[in-house]
């Protein structure tokens, strides 16, 4: 039996390669911090590479502007659905979206509870991701609905029809934990970015950026009852969105596990969800935060510390997504139920068997590459891995849907789902909302929180402490 | 005719500030301000306030809570009853969903709104925007005023203690 010393001992002599790892680059000061972040959206022009990403950003939007104008004017038959697929594209996006949010709570609540500094500088980003990932998938169950603009329905009100939602639908669960989710991450993202707001008013040069970050920084003066208070309620809404992020996508699965469709009516379901929502959405961030780092000279503060745990984070996720996979053929045949054995055969073997051979290729087999260091520290290498399990991702959900939707019960009713133009349009429209909103945060807010980074400067502790 | 809101030091280093806080607290003084431009709890403490947002964000959350019941229970069972299969109509376990989600829900909002009341926004202007460079205090800049409103408070005897601290610069600051 090791005794702790002799265990300390070989700590001592192995030490961690990762925690060597700076989590900020040696001789920042609190200058060259509030300088190099507040020169973002105040005094630097926009790279090219800004213009770009914005204009591409832009053209996705206008074609998402036209795929829903004609969806509205047309009806949802301009989609590739029917029955028995009536989800399509349409849930698919919603789930992958909503799912590519969670990374971002995920880094600002639960990181937070768990004490892990090194968030400090990423998750605004990640954040900012959360609350426009929301916003496109909110955009899908709406459009769905086909008649979008009588949404409102499904929410209680009193009205002249003298008819109420059923409580005991998930599907109207899904609009309250969504309509939460985005209310709770954008009061969090915007709390949390007051203080930086200030900054960039104090900083500005110009009357129109001063009025502008001045009445959104709401007086901010930095003042201890300041911070107190908004301390404590980053840290009270940390504690209301750690759980709150694990309802939402159970609570998204319930949309499918309650349902008797065979692929569907699963146990596993939650956790399932929930673990490849978070794999998809920290390689969102890495996807978003790798070229920014670069293009903005942010490497000393977004190090390779920080996509090294993303990655590994990414990695473990990973593996419950992988766990997951194979555990439905065991439980399907497990079941002896011959429906579900149907299922998992036609899913490998069937019409839409490329997408369940795309899916384990792209979230099973390439993620095992950041099992080795070099991978998790090439920005390049990672960003590459990071775009397969985002469509490895989206196709998963693309395959839970059709797969169990297109042979049911009944031989009868049984087609295939072919996905339209306008299934397209939308979701690379969806793709250009996406972009366009991040763009203009990259441009005009605070991209890097400040203050958190200057808590982490060696500097910034009170070295004569102990007075008392 | 500016009036005289209080006599403010500005330190270079984080330590310097805690120290005077703290200094300021046993010299008997009660009615100042620490500024920084980011949260350092060692001068909490010192300038001492009682007010707590944590009752408020409880009770956002129990109104939540209350709310998704109460709604979940008139509709379900009293305004539109919908019999499923002779199932109970007060099927109270799935109602569970939402009184959670609007239970997160109001206690956010509470939390965030009470965040602002507690410390008084908006406010777009404060005496302390005066100082010629109060605008380092949310870069690199700590700042502790001692306001004119605190019985022990003269100005030429605080600005006298304040520079006792080593301070950059002690300045009167005035309202206008």
């Amino acid at each position: 039996m090791a005794t702790i010393e002799e265990r300390q001992r070989h700590a001592a002599r192995r030490p961690d390669p990762d925690i060597s790892l700076p989590l900020i680059a040696p001789s920042q000061t609190l200058v060259t911090v509030t300088e190099q972040v507040s020169s973002i959206p105040l005094h630097r022009r926009a790279p090219r590479l800004w213009w770009v990403m914005f204009g591409f950003g832009l053209f996705l939007l206008s074609v998402f502007g036209v795929a829903v104008t004609y969806l509205i004017g047309k009806g949802v038959g301009i989609w590739g659905i029917n029955i028995p697929n009536a989800w399509g594209f349409a849930i698919t996006n919603f789930v992958w979206w909503i799912g590519i949010g969670h990374a971002g709570t995920l880094i600002s609540a639960f990181l937070l509870l768990l004490n892990q500094s090194w968030r400090g500088a990423i998750n605004r980003l990640a954040e900012a991701m959360t609350i426009f990932a929301v916003m496109c998938a909110g955009m899908f169950p709406l459009l769905h609905l086909g008649r979008s603009w009588i949404f409102y329905w499904i929410l209680p009100y009193p009205n002249t029809m003298t008819v109420q939602p059923n409580f005991r639908s998930p599907l109207v669960w899904d609009v309250f934990a969504v309509s939460t989710y985005f209310t709770v991450s954008l009061l969090f993202w915007y709390l949390g970015m007051i203080p930086d707001l200030a900054t960039l008013r104090d900083q500005s040069r110009n009357r129109i950026a001063y009025f502008f970050y001045g009445v959104l920084s709401w007086g901010w003066r930095g003042a201890s009852r300041h911070w107190r208070f908004q301390q404590t309620a980053s840290l009270l809404l940390a504690g209301l969105a750690t759980p709150l992020v694990l309802s939402v996508h159970t609570v998204v699965s319930f949309d499918f596990t309650i349902a008797i469709l065979p692929g569907w009516h699963s146990t596993i379901f939650p956790p399932y969800f929930v673990a490849g929502a978070i794999f998809s959405g920290f390689a969102m961030v890495l996807v978003l935060a790798i070229p920014i780092r670069s293009v903005y000279g942010l490497h000393n503060l977004l190090t390779e510390r920080h996509l090294n745990n993303c990655a590994k984070l990414t990695l473990a996720t990973g593996l419950i997504v992988a766990y997951t996979y194979a555990i439905e053929p065991f439980t399907a045949w497990y079941s002896g139920n011959q429906f579900e054995m149907f299922m998992v055969h036609n899913r490998a073997t069937g019409p839409y068997a490329w997408a369940y051979w795309s899916v384990i290729f792209c979230n099973v087999v390439v993620p095992q590459l950041l099992w080795f260091r070099q991978f998790r520290l090439r920005p390049k290498l990672l960003f590459t891995v990071s775009i397969f399990i985002l469509i490895g991702m989206w196709l998963e959900r693309y395959m839970l849907i059709i797969s169990s939707l297109h042979r049911d019960y009944l031989p009868s009713s049984w087609a295939n789902f072919i996905a339209t133009f306008w299934d397209n349009a939308t979701l690379y429209g969806s793709m250009g909302l996406f972009l366009t909103l991040f763009m203009l945060f990259v441009r005009f807010l605070p991209i890097i929180p400040m203050y958190e980074v200057k808590e982490l400067l060696p500097y910034s502790h009170p070295a004569r402490e102990g007075v008392r | 005719m500016s009036t005289l809101y209080g006599v403010a030091a500005e330190f270079a280093d984080p330590g310097a500030l805690v120290e005077a806080a703290k200094g300021a607290r046993d010299a008997g003084y009660r009615k100042m301000e620490a500024y920084s431009p980011y949260p350092i709890k060692q001068v909490y403490e010192a300038i001492g306030d009682r007010r707590q947002l944590p009752p408020i964000v409880f009770i956002g959350g129990l109104l939540g809570f209350l709310t998704a019941w109460s709604m979940q229970f008139y509709i379900a069972v009293i305004s539109y009853p919908i019999n499923v299969g002779g199932r109970p109509l007060n099927s109270w376990p799935s109602f569970i969903v939402i009184m959670f989600e609007l239970t997160v829900l109001f206690a956010s909002v509470f939390a965030f709104c009470g965040t602002l009341m507690l410390c008084g926004f908006p406010r777009p202007h404060h005496p302390m925007f005066n100082l010629p460079r109060f605008a380092d205090a949310s870069n690199c800049r700590f700042f502790l005023c001692i306001e004119a409103s605190d019985p022990l408070f003269d100005a030429e005897t605080t600005a006298g203690f304040l520079a006792g601290f080593e301070p950059i610069e002690v300045m009167e600051v005035n309202d206008d």
